[in-house]
């Protein structure tokens, strides 16, 4: 005990120094660890079935954004306000009628089925936040890197590869004959001298006469075949907007977006306030999205879809900050991938409301693509196979029981199809 | 002789470049009865550079014989509508039945199918917190108001669906939330 009170003054202060060192490194790591994780999914859970239609964790939604809203508000003070923002507003509380007229008088649904522990399992959700997502990887996938080298690398390399080769041949020949090889005619001769001898040769003469006119039919014909016919067509879009993510992997239906097509000829390109349904609410893309373009499999990933949503944004004029339309709009120039020339008359809602089409039978795989291209050849003998193919549906049209009826008598048929029904008419289409 | 060789030549290489390219469109034959001369439907721009697509001139009504819906989006209009609007069209089959075809293609991605909020977006947690149908006080005068303006984070309906067809949601609303509150 003697040497205790003979402790230097200069030890004293270091002892005393690594004390409160080894306080505060505790509380920093508690408050930088210790998540009550079990509170913080209940919370997550409340949060996500209550408040997250109107409210977002830094981020302005409909509501005010609820990140450490704790620091902001009393406890006591936000317990009211979630059980009955109604009554509070109406007992003349300042800071309650403040917010309401901030948020344009949205009226926020009452919760009061929400305990008290509710309520503070959803605060404290909002004060720690979400919780790390373990094993956070590259968000365009391992493969991603490879994908990213272009494709003319690869055949330069392979052309190198043969060129080296035949150099590598060429010298050997030359060191061969400086050693007292026989002088052998070079792969040139060796082709000129072959050369010669098929143009002696006449059975082979018409062999190539004959190739040569059946190859340049081919492709004459198959040229000329192809004159306005776009099958494969995939422009590319002003908006890398993928099909596949929405009508796909969300499955989103066609019509939701292409609304006219159950009552107008056109199918129609979407207006920005349909996109605006649900990107008001959608301004980022989910962690880990990807879109492969065509050109050379291009990878977008969250930083570029974000900028496409973005664009969005520009042309419908709409603040996302603020969340407020601005009002300046411009169209977006959509690049039309299906065209009929004027003169065929072509009706969606007769296809989709009367028949009954579904859109993939003509479009095809629309929710595999992320860019879209023309599936059908859209040309006039793909439309008869069709009509030629397919039975008209005699439910329900009773106004014309009695001409089905008698064309089925004529044509000696149980079903009627679209051609005997005069689907295959010049008129109907061309007038 | 040589020349013709050649001009063949270039051509069939040509043929061969110019079948490759899927970003471009195909060659036209007779380009002026492809391309309509008065402005397209799914045009960007129209004679005098106009936009195509713009919204009718407020206050414009349809010829289909339906009165415009003067109920404003405010919070007052929201209560007027609740209680006094009444759906026009009869309660029958087939007004459900396209009703619930209506409800698949534009209200169940959110709602869900049975219209417990649980829909394909909000699994996939792209939207949160959409409401079960029987947790809220809605009436058929509300719900179209809704599907009019929408509320909240919901946009209006009112442009992808016609006056019929937005009564008929509302009758198929209404018959998926009793059965929720059974």
């Amino acid at each position: 005990m003697k040497s205790v009170n003979h402790h230097s003054k200069l030890s004293r202060i270091l002892y005393n120094s690594l004390t409160f060192l080894a306080v505060f490194l505790v509380s920093f790591s508690i408050n930088a660890q210790d998540v009550d994780v079990e509170r913080q999914k209940a919370g997550k859970k409340l949060f996500n079935a209550n408040c997250a239609s109107c409210h977002k964790l830094g981020k302005k939604s409909t509501g005010p954004d609820l990140a450490g809203v704790e620091e902001r508000r009393e406890n006591a003070w936000l317990k009211k306000w979630i059980r009955n923002n109604a009554e509070l507003r109406a007992s003349g509380d300042k800071d309650a009628i403040a917010i309401y007229e901030e948020y344009n008088q949205s009226n926020m649904t009452a919760f009061p089925q929400l305990t008290d522990q509710n309520i503070d399992d959803i605060l404290y959700y909002t004060t720690v936040g979400n919780p790390p997502v373990p094993g956070e990887k590259n968000p365009l996938g391992p493969d991603a890197a490879i994908n990213n080298s272009p494709s003319w690398l690869i055949w330069i390399l392979a052309l190198a590869i043969i060129v080296a080769f035949f150099i590598i041949a060429s010298l050997l020949k030359t060191v061969s004959e400086l050693k007292g090889a026989p002088k052998t005619p070079g792969l040139l001769g060796q082709a000129s001298e072959l050369w010669k001898g098929i143009k002696k040769n006449t059975f082979l003469h018409v062999l190539f006469v004959i190739f040569g006119a059946l190859m340049t039919a081919y492709f004459l014909f198959g040229n000329l075949a192809s004159i306005g016919v776009d099958e494969g067509y995939q422009p590319v879009q002003p908006i890398v907007f993928s099909h596949k993510i929405h009508a796909g992997d969300n499955k989103i239906e066609c019509q939701y977006c292409h609304s006219a097509a159950k009552h107008s000829k056109h199918s129609g390109i979407p207006s920005l306030n349909v996109c605006m349904n649900c990107h008001k609410n959608i301004s980022e893309v989910a962690e880990g999205t990807k879109v492969v373009l065509e050109d050379g499999g291009r990878v977008l990933g969250k930083t570029e879809l974000d900028k496409e949503i973005a664009k969005i944004y520009e042309h419908v004029g709409w603040d996302a900050k603020e969340l407020k339309y601005t009002g300046e709009t411009k169209p977006i120039d959509w690049v039309r991938v299906h065209n009929l020339p004027d003169f065929a008359y072509f009706n969606h809602s007769q296809h989709v409301t009367v028949g009954g089409v579904k859109c993939q039978k003509c479009h095809g795989p629309v929710e595999e693509m992320e860019e879209l291209y023309q599936h059908s050849p859209l040309t006039m003998g793909w439309c008869i196979d069709c009509h030629k193919a397919t039975n008209v549906d005699l439910k329900g049209n009773e106004y014309y029981a009695k001409i089905h009826a008698d064309l089925a008598k004529k044509y000696n048929v149980d079903k009627v199809t679209i051609a005997q029904l005069g689907g295959k008419e010049c008129g109907k289409c061309h007038y | 002789m040589k020349s013709i060789k050649i001009i063949i030549a270039s051509i069939i290489v040509t043929m061969f470049v110019s079948c490759n390219n899927k970003r471009k469109p195909q060659v036209q034959y007779m380009p002026d009865m492809y391309v309509s001369v008065p402005y397209d439907a799914n045009g960007v721009y129209s004679a005098g550079g106009a936009v195509v697509n713009r919204a009718p001139v407020a206050g414009t009504i349809s010829r289909n014989g339906v009165v415009a819906y003067d109920i404003p989006d405010t919070n007052a209009g929201y209560e007027k509508a609740k209680l006094e609007l009444k759906n026009p069209l009869a309660n029958n089959e087939k007004n459900l039945e396209n009703g619930k075809k209506m409800y698949g293609i534009y209200c169940a991605v959110c709602h869900g199918a049975k219209g417990d909020g649980n829909g394909i977006l909000p699994k996939r947690e792209k939207f949160l917190g959409i409401p079960n149908y029987k947790d809220r006080d809605i009436t058929e005068g509300s719900i179209y108001h809704v599907l009019m303006y929408g509320k909240n984070m919901m946009g209006s309906h009112s442009s992808q669906l016609t006056h019929t067809e937005r009564w008929q949601v509302v009758q198929y609303v209404e018959k998926l939330r009793n059965e929720l509150k059974k």
